[in-house]
């Protein structure tokens, strides 16, 4: 399976999800130059981290207008799959690939750590590799990660299954310290109304190699290795 | 038809009941300086475009379209165009 990462002026964690693919997962990467017309074929579509445009007038919000971003969205239309990580949930949501908007984190302050995450759709593309429930643990480095959406958005997402993870409490996080950025109803990631577009702030191409802590980002990847190759 | 050179004052604020942290702290720190008035603080953008159009009616329409399309996300912003005058 070939996967296809998008390079934008800002992207920095490209090289971090080329690494996760090529190396943790054993597939095939190609970078996509944010100015390029043509997906080289990719089955799979990765938004990478990063700051793109240098975060102007919102995260996002020039990177959803680069020429790549175009072919992006027919691929999205035609259901096939595009993973937005961090400033790639943004632009996906800027780009209206899922429903939302991410702003400053209520702390106001730029938050790196590992958090909690609880599974909560094991139906889906990007998660069939999870337990019901099960929870995880993944890096986050964001400054504006806060998911905002009117509530009638909000009960779309929740009664349709859509949202994938949530920040959870667990043993090393006090109970109500566990939402890391004010997120509403502590979504952490969500899932398009199709399901072939899954948009997350946590960073699980950072979290696939044992040597460096847990590596509970490598099942997402091998989830849409089994469904998309089925 | 002749082009008029526009200058175009754009306000893009939070929408009204979205939790707005930047601007509560703006608040807290006027509060602290002893301007207890302060009911609340909103930190928007102040945007300032130089356009040419045919008329101020259509400086105006474009900028409209400029809000809805880049300059503002309609989920978390509102904008008002704050003046439409000859540059």
């Amino acid at each position: 399976m070939k996967f296809g990462i998008v390079t934008f002026p800002g992207s920095n964690c490209d090289y971090d999800a080329y690494r996760a693919i090529v190396e943790a997962l054993g597939e095939d990467a190609v970078y996509l130059w944010h100015k390029d017309h043509d997906l080289q074929s990719a089955d799979v579509v990765i938004l990478p981290g990063g700051f793109s445009y240098g975060d102007y007038l919102r995260a996002g919000a020039i990177a959803r207008f680069s020429p790549i971003m175009r072919e992006v969205v027919a691929h999205a239309e035609r259901g096939a799959p595009v993973l937005g990580i961090c400033n790639g949930f943004q632009i996906a949501c800027e780009a209206g690939l899922l429903p939302g908007a991410l702003l400053r984190n209520a702390s106001l302050k730029f938050v790196c750590a590992p958090v909690s995450l609880r599974v909560e759709n094991t139906n889906t593309l990007f998660t069939s590799g999870y337990d019901d429930g099960q929870i995880v643990t993944l890096p986050i480095a964001h400054g504006d990660g806060r998911f905002s959406a009117d509530d009638e958005t909000l009960d779309r997402l929740e009664g349709d299954g859509l949202v994938a993870f949530r920040y959870a409490p667990d043993t090393l996080q006090a109970a109500e310290s566990y939402n890391p950025n004010g997120s509403m109803r502590d979504i952490a990631g969500i899932v398009s109304a199709r399901g072939n577009v899954l948009g997350m702030m946590p960073h699980p191409e950072r979290a696939v190699d044992p040597l460096l802590g847990p590596a509970d980002g490598l099942p997402l990847f091998e989830s849409i290795l089994h469904r998309v190759a089925a | 038809m002749t082009m008029t050179r526009y200058r175009v004052a754009v306000h893009v604020v939070p929408r009204k009941g979205l939790l707005d942290p930047q601007g509560k702290a703006v608040a807290d720190a006027l509060h602290t300086l002893g301007f207890s008035g302060v009911m609340s603080v909103h930190v928007g953008r102040h945007l300032v475009l130089e356009i040419d159009a045919e008329s101020e009616s259509q400086a105006r329409e474009q900028t409209k379209r400029m809000c809805a399309q880049l300059l503002a996300n309609p989920v978390i912003e509102d904008f008002e165009i704050a003046s439409v005058s000859p540059a």
